[in-house]
């Protein structure tokens, strides 16, 4: 397959990518909209574990939590999904039982992705077996900088092939790829390659998730779904940790692709202490006054 | 491309659930007088002929302040005193000391910028956002940079002795009131001239505040003297025989007018007038940035701006995707309450400014143009009007050739490089232009052979004070800003 054949270069001029992202982050979101945008953020939030020392009793820790975000708050959402490594799906499976909450699995020997193909497909299978809804799968940046854009689209197709029915979200490790005109590249071939979710980061690379970043993923997104049709979903990850960023993040959706992509079902936030966060606002916003953040439980 | 009615439509829908809620910028701590005297020898005063005029928000067409229309008299005392201050005092005393009270105004002008800002956009409309960001700072970025240039001059013009001419009659616009008044001022004074300044009619209320800043700053008295009224009082100004130079940002027609005025007198005159700028996006541009270019180079201020890049021409392969995307971001455009934070496009800055612009879009479309504005919602009261795209238009419709001076945008696609450059060029203005594209070669062949004075490259409507800004042709002489900038200012021994 081809995949980079079709896909015309886009160059991105990086100042004025910056520019358009502070305009969008001027916007001054109060009151009402932003209580509504915080339980947004709630609804669409991966609550993360990805640590070696992750055991089981974390991971059910975190999906209890993910259910029950902050109990003395009626009419909370709970999280989108709760992401976490191959080995602790089926621990997260009966966590999760009931809830509605999905489960994302990275696979293909995230986060370096310095895997055998076999291997990587191998992986992504067992945990699709094992109950993960979603997989979140790596590039290989070192295919990418040489230029073997083939071989990573390729993988990308096999990896979504080992899916069946899971969805594939595709993290371009944004901060390896280093340009804007990279990530741009990248986004295309993932989504034309069958990606489900583009997706910024790994979280173990810095920079993770940048605005600018996100915005031109976003853009990449709105011109696949004018060429195709298709809605292909957004997770920024790594580095997103209070309220304000993901409501910013928002205004960047509303205004670069509307409606349809304020929603869980096509944009994700990847994080693990932005819920704790974002519940403190929402009481705030409630009460009026800050609560000390050991009102809010740390699982 | 062909699509059958089982295609998933590809519409982006930007009316969402989720919208921002209004968030108004205070006006508690804003304070002007009902009643705005002239600012003549240091001091606030009535005019002669006890005449008052008054200024309204053309948000909502509610009177905010009179404010005193000066009469040949006042005109009189007003340059009177600048010729004394001049001779006594600004030409005479210590450069460095000149730049100390212009640093003085611009140290005030930073710490009242709130207070400045928020009467901008209440006296002119414009938004907020831009008054706040782009408007004040700049204002005061002016002063400091000039202030630096006081004590220099010397060094500005190596091995030429500068002098100063002597009384500055100065005209401003009301589409940047206290920016004008700041690119006016400031390097008159740098380079020891008196000043004596007329706002325009429909926005002198920020000038007004200056005066008080400058009282405040102790200024010696009549270095400058700000004095308001409509064409009238701009014309004695620039009829009075002991005015010594001339300075007018505004229309070509009332420039052409001055020209004819100062013929055979020894005043100097610099003038920035109209224009029609042409914003060019190569097939190579970065698509998205370009866009957003296009919508600052064209709704920045309601394109009350001479330097709006109100021609946009895009290479014919691009033109379909960008002219669909520059609409998906008119959709996002926030069109109202210039005091919210979050609106994009404020108020028309005046009844006479939206008839023209309405007359202009009627003459387009009953000369067969299209044209596409967003589904916003405009408010009832006050003087709106949607930004506003037009196609299939050519270099032979008016809305093409003559300036709009409002949100309109003309668009035309061209093939080649020649083609563009020709079109951009035929146009009796020549202030400004854009060229959008990856190639930097491209940039400097284009930039190279378009004839006005400011080309923007992959960016428009980029401003700063140690860049200078003029025109060719119908859009005027003399630079503003930068070393340039002092030129109209000084004579050169």
């Amino acid at each position: 397959m081809l995949a980079h054949d079709t896909i015309k270069y886009n160059p991105i001029d990086q100042i004025g990518a910056q520019e358009r992202v502070a305009r969008l982050f001027s916007r001054s979101i109060k009151k009402e909209s932003k209580v509504e945008a915080l339980k947004t953020v709630l609804s669409m939030i991966d609550l993360t574990t990805l640590e070696g020392k992750d055991s089981p009793g974390k991971v059910k820790q975190l999906s209890y939590k993910a259910a029950h975000l902050h109990d003395q708050f009626p009419d909370l959402p709970s999280v989108a999904a709760i992401c976490v490594y191959p080995t602790m799906v089926t621990v997260a499976k009966s966590a999760l039982q009931n809830t509605g909450i999905k489960i994302a699995s990275v696979a293909t020997a995230f986060p370096s992705g310095m895997a055998s193909l076999t291997a990587k497909l191998d992986e992504v299978r067992t945990v699709v077996e094992d109950g993960a809804d979603e997989v979140d799968m790596v590039i290989s940046r070192g295919k990418f900088l040489r230029g073997e854009y083939d071989q990573v689209a390729d993988e990308i197709v096999q990896v979504k092939d080992a899916c069946g029915k899971a969805h594939l979200k595709v993290i371009l490790e944004t901060g390896e790829l280093v340009t804007l005109d990279n990530v741009r590249l990248a986004s295309d071939l993932a989504m034309n390659a069958g990606a489900d979710f583009i997706k910024t980061s790994t979280g173990k690379v810095s920079p993770a998730a940048t605005p600018t970043v996100v915005l031109v993923m976003l853009e990449a997104i709105r011109d696949f779904y004018k060429q195709t049709g298709k809605k292909i979903g957004m997770k920024p990850a790594g580095g997103i940790s209070v309220a304000k960023q993901a409501i910013q993040y928002l205004v960047m959706v509303r205004e670069t692709l509307g409606q349809d992509w304020l929603s869980p079902d096509l944009f994700r936030f990847g994080a693990s202490s932005l819920a704790n966060n974002v519940l403190m606002q929402i009481v705030k916003q409630t009460t009026g006054v800050y609560q000390s953040d050991n009102y809010f439980s740390i699982d | 491309m062909n699509e059958s009615s089982g295609t998933p439509s590809k519409e982006l829908d930007f009316q969402t659930d989720w919208t921002y809620s209004p968030a108004p910028e205070s006006t508690d701590h804003i304070e002007f007088p009902e009643k705005n005297d002239l600012f003549i020898n240091g001091k606030f005063q009535p005019p002669v002929n006890g005449k008052y005029f008054e200024t309204l928000d053309p948000s909502n067409e509610e009177k905010l302040a009179d404010v005193a229309e000066a009469g040949q008299e006042d005109i009189a005392n007003a340059v009177a005193a600048a010729s004394k201050a001049y001779d006594k005092v600004w030409s005479k005393i210590d450069p460095a000391e000149r730049g100390k009270y212009i640093y003085r105004i611009a140290r005030q002008i930073q710490e009242r910028a709130r207070e400045f800002a928020v009467i901008e956009s209440m006296d002119g409309g414009k938004p907020i956002r831009e008054s706040r960001d782009v408007d004040i700072p700049l204002s005061a970025a002016h002063f400091f940079y000039y202030a630096g240039w006081a004590d220099k001059l010397d060094y500005a013009f190596p091995g030429r002795k500068t002098k100063p001419v002597g009384v500055a009659g100065q005209i401003i616009p009301w589409n940047f009131p206290l920016l004008m008044a700041a690119w006016k001022i400031a390097p008159a004074l740098a380079a020891g001239n008196t000043v004596v300044l007329k706002p325009a009619e429909s926005s002198p209320l920020t000038a007004m505040k200056l005066a008080e800043i400058i009282q405040e700053a102790d200024l010696p008295p009549g270095v400058v003297n700000i004095i308001n009224g409509g064409g009238e009082t701009g014309r004695a100004l620039v009829e009075h025989p002991d005015i010594d130079k001339i300075a007018f940002t505004g229309s070509t027609e009332v420039g052409k007018w001055i020209m004819k005025s100062v013929a055979g007198t020894p005043k100097k005159y610099s003038l920035e007038l109209g224009g029609k700028a042409a914003n060019i996006i190569f097939e190579d541009a970065p698509i998205d940035q370009a866009v957003e270019g296009i919508v600052n180079g064209i709704f920045f201020n309601q394109g009350h701006v001479c330097c709006a890049g109100s021609r946009l021409f895009v290479q014919e392969s691009v033109a379909e995707n960008v002219i669909s995307k520059l609409k998906d971001r008119m959709d996002t455009l926030i069109v109202g309450n210039p005091l919210d934070k979050n609106t994009d496009i404020g108020a028309i800055n005046s009844k006479t400014q939206l008839e023209r612009i309405k007359m202009y879009v009627d003459i387009g479309q009953k000369e067969g143009g299209q044209i596409f504005q967003p589904s916003c919602s405009l408010p009832e009261k006050g003087y709106w009007y949607a930004p506003t795209l037009f196609t299939d238009v050519s270099q032979s419709h008016r809305v093409v050739q003559e300036e709009i001076f409002g949100p309109v945008l003309a668009i035309q696609t061209f093939r080649t490089v020649d083609e563009v450059i020709a079109k951009a060029n035929n146009t009796p203005y020549g202030l400004s232009g854009g060229v959008w594209t990856d190639k930097g070669s491209k940039i400097f062949n284009v930039s190279r052979d378009i004839r006005a004075g400011v080309i923007w490259a992959n960016t428009f409507n980029k401003f700063d004070p140690s860049a200078p800004f003029g025109g060719y042709k119908e859009s005027g002489f003399g630079r503003e800003g930068g070393l340039e900038g002092l030129l109209p200012y000084v004579d050169l021994d």
